[in-house]
């Protein structure tokens, strides 16, 4: 397999001292070029989602642990090799209101974009090129070219953020939470846009989200992260459907479904105090969890192999086989 | 249900802008029963939380109230003045805001602020019965004593909109209005959040009016759904009844367009874009979107019709009766 971006036991530390917060903690993640998947990262606000795609596009650096970009160490990159990625790597973010100058027509961002990389040499191809990259994610050109911020729905400006990100011919996509700011009448059309660049021109999107319907709906594979390590991963059928680690199915279970007659299931797993958080020695979720035994606060647990691609890291799957060397993920 | 607790008649609601008026919520006619949770559904800039702050009574200029009833009771709240409002604020309607994380005073402790409320419709309550007070509504909120001290800023999501939920009930309102509660939250806090509203609501008996755009916390946790669309009605119903059977257009394609667990991978969002509110064109707002669109459509308003608990503004059950 050749990946694109892997997240070798990556751990972010922020802050020193007693104040220190572990962000993301002996995390991995390969992204697979060749048959390029769409990947899901799930997990609650302050589970270090948002840190993990700071590291993947180069923002920040690891403490500990490397990432390589097509099997390079990022830190060693050249000055080219450094611009080459910015190119390849490109980021949708969260909000589709935050990343447009509203003095500027939208036009503007894809000018940018075409300006810095020299991607047209005339007017007439600098227009070609907006209005191909705009069809190309679902929307009229001359419903939005021309047009002030303001004037789009949240639907279309994040299309238009796409779009940017299409101009680059990107190699990879990370997409943090490109929905939970839209409308849910429009987040239907996103998706549909992000599956189709996937799916027709082949670039690897990494999903973050918090929310488990949309993962289930656009992505292949899932990962489930809880402060900072991840908790369960495999192929998105497996894993929602049958959730094997107790947090997963504690969000599988909180999933509001549109359907009056499937009512959240009572209580399944006990909330306990957010902030308790398990020492270094023991499972991370121990705390709130309702099955816990008293392995779960001697040990870390390790992955165990609960199916075909489908990795858990709990003391409850012990009956299964280890994951060697923490390759987990149906890669 | 006879104890209707609140009625909205006929309400209309414009903003004043240099382009003209903007018909945020026009001719809106709802009521609540006593202990009724309801929803009120529809995209952004439908008019749902336009008419949250009407009721409340926070409609500032260049918004105005332009026509129709709030009747809480016997009383026409938009016949009070802001005296009288205040006293009634709080004390009987109840206001769980957006986006609680920039709601509350990131300079004054979470009691001040629960205790605020208390001092300014009581004030002869006396400081013991205050702390004591102020530790039983963050106690009916799940929350620890010890949050009474702090500040916002050393508060989760899901915490804040907790304290946000206990200053709402602070005064055991009759109409608790929720706006978006849990908008910026994750789903498990989401579904913490809302079981928490859930339980009081039971233990006050007090009436839930739930404005969101979210479908599938719509259907966990109200009984009957109204939907908007472009500052109207366009039908109200039992919550079962309507997901089951959907009658308008609008609301069958918002339907459609929400994942369930049935087919993967298909996405159907709703085409076209909400009417500009300000030259509002003649006929049924939906119309320019609707894919059952017919000719009398483009010509004539739609009535909101009633049958059997449902109600719908559409031509497509002109001639029927609805059941």
């Amino acid at each position: 397999m050749k990946s694109v971006i892997e997240l070798r036991n990556v751990t972010k530390v922020f802050g020193g001292g007693k104040s220190s917060t572990v962000a993301v903690d002996d995390f991995s993640l390969a992204v697979d070029a060749e048959s390029p998947p769409i990947k899901a990262l799930v997990g609650e606000s302050g589970s270090g989602k948002t840190t993990i795609a700071l590291l993947m596009l180069g923002f920040i650096l690891p403490t500990k642990g490397e990432m390589l970009y097509k099997g390079q160490n990022f830190q060693r990159l050249s000055r080219r090799e450094r611009r080459m990625f910015h190119r390849e790597v490109q980021a949708i973010f969260q909000d589709p209101f935050g990343v447009y100058n509203p003095f500027y027509k939208v036009d503007h961002v894809l000018d940018i974009v075409i300006a810095k990389l020299h991607l047209a040499s005339s007017r007439a191809e600098r227009q070609a090129l907006k209005e191909e990259a705009l069809r190309g994610v679902g929307i009229r050109p001359e419903e939005t070219l021309g047009h002030y911020p303001h004037q789009l729905s949240g639907g279309q400006r994040q299309r238009v953020t796409v779009a940017r990100a299409l101009l680059m011919r990107p190699k990879f996509i990370i997409a943090d939470e490109p929905v939970s700011m839209v409308d849910a009448s429009l987040r239907a059309t996103i998706l549909e846009s992000l599956t189709k660049l996937n799916r027709e021109l082949q670039i690897p999107i990494l999903y973050i989200t918090h929310d488990l319907t949309t993962a289930y709906h656009v992505c292949d594979d899932i990962t489930i992260l809880y402060q900072g390590s991840i908790v369960e991963s495999g192929g998105v059928e497996q894993v929602i459907k049958g959730p094997k680690h107790p947090y997963t199915q504690l969000l599988v279970g909180s999933i509001p479904w549109p359907d009056p007659s499937r009512r959240w299931g009572e209580g399944q797993v006990a909330v306990v105090d957010r902030e308790s958080t398990g020492a270094d020695n023991q499972c991370k979720f121990a705390p709130r969890c309702p099955f816990v035994m008293p392995i779960c606060r001697e040990r870390r647990p390790p992955f165990f192999q609960a199916d075909n691609g489908h990795a858990v890291a709990c003391y409850l799957c012990e009956d299964k086989p280890v994951v060697e060397g923490g390759k987990i993920g149906p890669c | 249900m006879n104890t209707q607790l609140l009625k909205l008649q006929e309400l209309q609601v414009f903003y004043h802008t240099d382009e003209g008026a903007v018909k945020a919520v026009d001719g809106v006619t709802l009521s609540l029963a006593k202990g009724e949770r309801l929803g009120l559904v529809g995209e952004s800039g439908c008019g749902k939380s336009t008419i949250a702050m009407t009721i409340m009574g926070l409609i500032k200029s260049p918004g105005r109230i332009e026509g129709g009833k709030i009747l809480l009771g016997e009383v026409d709240l938009t016949k009070l003045s802001e005296g009288e409002m205040r006293r009634l604020r709080l004390n009987q309607v109840g206001l769980i805001p957006q986006g609680a994380m920039n709601s509350l005073n990131p300079v004054s402790r979470v009691k001040d602020q629960i205790i605020d409320g208390m001092r300014a419709h009581n004030q002869q309550i006396s400081k013991r019965e205050l702390r004591s007070r102020v530790y039983e509504v963050l106690e009916s909120v799940g929350l620890r004593r010890g949050v009474a001290r702090m500040y916002a800023h050393e508060l989760s999501g899901g915490m804040k909109q907790r304290v946000c939920v206990a200053i709402a009930i602070s005064l055991h309102p009759q109409v608790v209005i929720a706006d978006e509660p849990t908008s910026a939250l994750d789903v498990v806090v989401q579904r913490e959040v809302m079981e928490t509203i859930g339980q009081l609501q039971q233990q006050l008996g007090a009436s839930v009016i739930l404005a969101g755009h979210d479908m599938g916390l719509m259907a966990q946790f109200v009984d009957r759904l109204a939907v908007m669309y472009a500052g109207k009605l366009v039908e109200i119903g039992p919550v079962k009844e309507l997901f089951a059977k959907p009658l308008h257009p609008y609301t069958q394609l918002l339907l459609a367009s929400l994942p369930g667990l049935a087919q993967r991978g298909v996405f159907r969002g709703i085409p076209g874009l909400t009417p500009s509110l300000v030259h509002v064109p003649p006929g049924c707002l939906f119309y320019p979107r609707c894919p059952r669109a017919m000719e009398i459509c483009s010509q004539e308003v739609p009535a909101l019709r009633e049958g059997d608990g449902r109600q719908v503004a559409c031509h497509l059950y002109d001639s029927e009766v609805l059941t």
